[in-house]
């Protein structure tokens, strides 16, 4: 049996599903729309496992699902590229992972007026500039690779955008899609602030067992999938 | 003998040489305050050391290294001159599949010493040749005081200083404004525009009209550094000669002796490098007395450059191909006043690894 974990609810569900659907596998929700059980249809030997979006790159990570739908972005921050390998890019669920500042920042546009920035802040208010978000390794990883110094991550679980009005950052690095909450907020992205480019994405476990008959059944689902015949 | 038995007591052996030395063997917490290393190094050494949380004391920091701790207690209660010597665990994460280990013994020895800086760079570098001798390691040497004096002398505004200055340990970003700011690189296109915008009017002007103010940074602050940019701008580049001086001293690899007469020769050009290089000269001399072959002593202008961000004088390591440096340290006079709170004290010192000792003599796999 393959586990495949699919994200639980929402708009991500339902582009999970059209995407198998196009490709004759047939995958909903079993019983009431209430229940987090799954079927599929169209390939023998497949179960859905109903997730978090959030909690599909753990299981992926501790082997308990083969296969998983979830964003670059999530992964990425996560997991490394030993546990997880690549399948497909399923074309939904784009989002961007950038910088903001505030709109007032005139004299900032890129991350290197950022890091300046950064050095007269720490002089003038005697600690480090806050950047609020979530994915701390990604931009970690991201402003270290540009060299920046005199930051500092603070943790922003929710409502990022918020941060600066309240004054508990003074920039951000979150994920968008339009813009548009950001600049409610009276932020604005830096011109080469793009630390990642998120879309969904079909992942294999590379922990997980995978016996003989589950590279059999792989093989059947990927064949419909259009995707090459060995999960890694 | 198990392994880890094995590495403490080459760690032992290694710590007695040092307390032979003249060190006064001190101790150091294994959980320390996080916010003094992450303001010293930034929000870089998460990725290099556990972080952990206390429900009282708040973000910890599993001891990285022990330069902190011991910088600390010296500034504190410790009388001067002092050598220190330690033994412990030190905990750095590493790549996945890197192999590496992530906990191990760190020994090391520490001089605080105002009369005669080169001399102690000499003790640390001949002590520690002699206890790694026979282990068939590759000295190597540098001085990133000289490197930040031809900085300083740069005839440039002390604002593109202070910014070359500030990134000497990120070679990279240093590298990108050293050529944007000799002319070599050119303006790109966003600062263009975005010069172009700032002189569309007053910064306060431009502010305003930016919409809702908002954040803990002041209109002040952003109308000094938006005037700051249009002056810049109409700097004009570090000249080609003075440039041309610098990338030639970034990239400057040859045996000690010789790397001393060519600094000699472009201090005529570069007055403003001749102390730093007297310095080296001294340096060479006390590492002579103490039998280094100076004529062949590895020297490197940029070593150490991309280790921790403190050291900015002599820098030294001893390698073997294909592990870590078995041992390293350097001269860190600024971090002393970073931590000392107004005082200041000369600093220089440096650790071994145990572990690899004892690996490269065979006693553990």
């Amino acid at each position: 049996m393959i586990r495949i974990g699919v994200p639980s609810k929402g708009r991500l569900m339902q582009d999970c599903f059209d995407w198998f659907s196009a490709r004759g596998v047939a995958m909903r929700r079993a019983g009431s729309d209430r229940e987090y059980s799954g079927i599929v249809e169209g390939v023998e030997g497949v179960v859905p496992v109903l997730l978090s979006a959030g909690e599909i790159p753990r299981e992926l990570a501790a082997g308990r699902i083969h296969l998983g739908v979830t964003g670059s972005d999530l992964v990425r921050e996560q997991l490394g590229e030993d546990e997880v390998a690549e399948i497909a890019k399923l074309g939904f669920g784009q989002a961007d992972l950038i910088i903001a500042v505030p709109n007032v920042w005139i004299d900032v546009e890129t991350v290197d007026d950022l890091d300046a920035a950064a050095a007269g802040f720490r002089r003038a208010h005697g600690h480090r500039l806050r950047i609020a978000t979530k994915y701390h390794r990604l931009v970690r990883d991201f402003l270290q690779s540009q060299g920046v110094a005199d930051y500092q991550l603070v943790d922003s679980q929710g409502a990022t955008e918020g941060t600066v009005l309240n004054g508990t950052a003074e920039a951000i690095a979150d994920i968008t899609s339009s813009g548009e909450t950001l600049r409610a907020n009276h932020l604005r992205i830096l011109s080469d602030g793009l630390i990642h480019s998120s879309q969904a994405l079909l992942w294999a476990s590379r922990v997980a067992e995978w016996s003989a008959a589950d590279r059999a059944t792989y093989a059947g689902l990927a064949a419909k999938l259009g995707v090459p015949a060995q999960p890694y | 003998m198990t392994q880890k038995a094995a590495i403490r007591a080459e760690g032992e052996r290694l710590l007695a040489a040092f307390v032979a030395a003249g060190a006064v063997p001190v101790e150091a917490d294994i959980l320390l305050p996080a916010g003094t290393l992450l303001d010293l190094y930034g929000e870089d050494i998460r990725a290099r050391a556990y972080v952990t949380d206390d429900p009282v004391r708040g973000e910890m920091m599993l001891r990285p290294d022990f330069t902190v701790p011991v910088v600390q207690a010296h500034m504190a209660h410790g009388a001067e001159p002092a050598r220190y010597a330690y033994l412990g665990e030190v905990f750095r994460k590493q790549m996945r599949g890197s192999g590496r280990a992530s906990e191990y013994l760190q020994v090391g020895y520490e001089v605080f010493d105002r009369a005669a800086p080169e001399a102690a760079d000499a003790e640390v570098f001949a002590l520690f040749r002699d206890l790694l001798a026979g282990l068939n390691l590759r000295p190597v040497t540098g001085d990133i005081g000289i490197l930040m004096a031809a900085v300083r002398g740069l005839e440039t505004t002390e604002r593109r200083k202070a910014a070359l200055l500030r990134h000497v340990w990120r070679p990279v970003r240093f590298r990108a404004l050293l050529d944007r700011f000799a002319g070599r690189a050119p303006v790109p296109a966003d600062r263009v525009r975005l010069l172009e915008r700032l002189k569309a009017g007053s910064p306060s002007q431009l502010i305003e009209e930016a919409g809702t103010f908002v954040g803990l940074r002041s209109a002040e602050e952003i109308a000094a550094r938006a005037e700051a940019l249009v002056a810049d701008a109409e700097t004009p580049p570090i000249k080609a000669t003075e440039a041309a001086l610098l990338y030639d001293l970034l990239s400057l690899e040859a045996p000690a002796a010789h790397a001393l007469s060519h600094l000699r020769g472009i201090t005529a050009m570069l007055p403003a490098i001749g102390p730093a290089v007297d310095r080296f000269a001294a340096r060479l001399d006390a590492l002579a007395e103490r039998g280094v072959d100076v004529a062949t002593l590895a020297f490197e202008a940029s070593h150490g450059r991309t280790a921790l961000e403190y050291y900015d004088g002599f820098v030294f390591s001893f390698l073997a191909d294909g592990l870590p440096p078995v041992g390293s340290g350097g001269r860190y006079d600024a971090l002393t006043a970073v931590l000392g709170a107004g005082a200041f004290i000369p600093a220089v010192g440096g650790v071994i690894r145990p572990g690899l000792v004892a690996r490269l003599k065979g006693a553990v796999q």
